[in-house]
């Protein structure tokens, strides 16, 4: 799972309010190497939340992401390269995702997020 | 051809041998690109090359994902079974999935999502695979949630095998009914093999109108009905005493102070609507109270 992909996550348990951002917590990362897209890493930058963007990555270790949103228009290559590895190449591997609202906790194996519910568990 | 739907669960049918099977297969692989395509087409995104993400409901072992992929998109998929999914994360797909059954709706934060494709999965919802399942209630959950995790005025496009008529109109029915506009698209008509069904919706406003209004005319549900009830009973004057009404009867029926349905009920369709992503006001010790006659 990416942190893109997290970002964009929020557990729809019942009794869940936003549901996001879910807490990682993480037993295996990995890195994968992937193509930087400079127009496409732009629009991701517009459309996450960067306070959950930021305490995501600090969970996993990934350091050096600034307190608050970053100017886009004043990045350059440099730091959104940063930004694309934290996003897009970082992975958990195994580990939980944990409600923040109720506290359910949604297993990571094999980098497969399982959001699944129990029947009494949907809104 | 005999319907998978009807011969076990979708995760037990796709397992590891199946999704195998399914992936390797160049005939599917064939057909689940031709209907990618069809679906984006008829997403009709404007020709600005801006970068779009996708949702893709039912993404299985990434077929439709790859060709998301080479037409230029980002996507997410969700699919209910883990055998699929690790196929799919076998073959270093490009999109980001998650293990989720979309009978109980879209874990996704609201309006994030530019659209949505759905390549033969939907009719899995019309089979109920134990008694806790009820088709009708499951493609209302996935369909309310998918509204709200879309962009307003984004597009979703669901090809689906209905296995008839009424299974079709059950899934649009459910679509209309959350909010989205839009209808059916059918591919060659005229041929029972290559007939394909297409479910083309729109979260929200088409042409900067608003549908909402006119959806709800069309409901025929009890909700419209305890809709209308509700605006009525401001002003009725009987009392409601749990006798069997006529609909006219019970349109004048309720008053007193409380709801005619009860403040569970009301909390519940609240709970809803937020579900929904609508804003509704917080739950409190007077709600489903009638409000004093003020002049
Ligand atoms: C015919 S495959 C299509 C997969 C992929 N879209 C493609 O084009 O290759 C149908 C997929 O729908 C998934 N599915 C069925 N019921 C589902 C449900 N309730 N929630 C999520 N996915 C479901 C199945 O697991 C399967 O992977």
């Amino acid at each position: 799972m990416r942190l893109l992909t997290h970002n964009l996550l929020a557990s729809n348990v019942k009794g869940a309010k936003t549901g996001f951002p879910l807490k990682i917590h993480v037993f295996v990362q990995e890195e994968h190497e992937t193509a930087f897209n400079k127009a496409f890493l732009l629009a991701t930058l517009r459309k996450i939340n960067w306070i959950a963007f930021r305490e995501a990555a600090d969970s996993l270790g990934v350091p050096n992401l600034p307190e608050l949103p970053p100017d886009l228009d004043k990045c350059d290559d440099s730091m959104l390269r940063k930004y694309h590895h934290a996003l897009m190449e970082v992975h958990v591997k195994e580990g939980y995702l944990i409600c923040p609202d109720t506290g359910r906790r949604f297993p990571i194996t094999k980098g497969i997020p399982n959001m699944l519910l129990n029947e009494d568990e949907v809104c | 051809m005999s319907r998978p739907e009807i011969s076990a669960p979708p995760q037990e049918f796709y397992n590891d041998n199946e999704a195998h099977k399914y992936t390797s297969s160049s005939r599917v692989i064939e057909i689940q690109d031709r209907l990618t395509e069809r679906a984006v087409e008829l997403l009709n995104f404007p020709k600005d090359d801006l970068p779009r993400l996708l949702l893709d409901v039912g993404c299985g072992s990434g077929l439709s994902g790859d060709r998301l992929t080479e037409l230029g998109y980002s996507w997410i998929g969700m699919d209910i079974s883990k055998s699929m999914l690790q196929v799919a994360q076998d073959r270093t797909i490009e999109g980001g999935v998650i293990q989720y059954d979309m009978g109980h709706g879209c874990p996704f934060r609201p309006g994030i999502f530019d659209g949505c494709v759905s390549i033969s999965a939907v009719q899995w919802l019309c089979n109920a695979d134990h008694l806790q399942q009820e088709p009708r209630k499951r493609l209302n959950t996935f369909f309310s949630q998918l509204y709200r995790c879309l962009k307003r005025g984004a597009k979703a496009v669901l090809q689906f095998y209905p296995d008839g008529a009424k299974q079709a109109e059950l899934i649009t029915t459910a679509a209309l009914r959350v909010g989205f506009s839009g209808g059916l698209v059918v591919d060659y008509p005229n041929s029972t093999r290559a007939k394909k069904y297409f479910l083309v919706l729109v979260a929200g406003c088409l042409d900067g109108i608003s549908t909402s209004s006119t959806i709800l005319a069309r409901f025929e549900s009890s909700e419209a009905d305890a809709f209308k009830s509700v605006r009525v009973d401001r002003r009725s004057k009987a009392s409601y005493e749990g006798k069997k009404l006529s609909m006219g009867q019970r349109l004048k029926a309720h008053s007193g102070h409380k709801h005619p349905k009860g403040k569970a009920w009301i909390l519940k369709k609240k709970q809803q609507a937020r579900c929904r992503g609508q804003e509704i006001s917080q739950d409190s010790k007077y709600t489903g109270r009638k409000r004093k006659d003020r002049l």
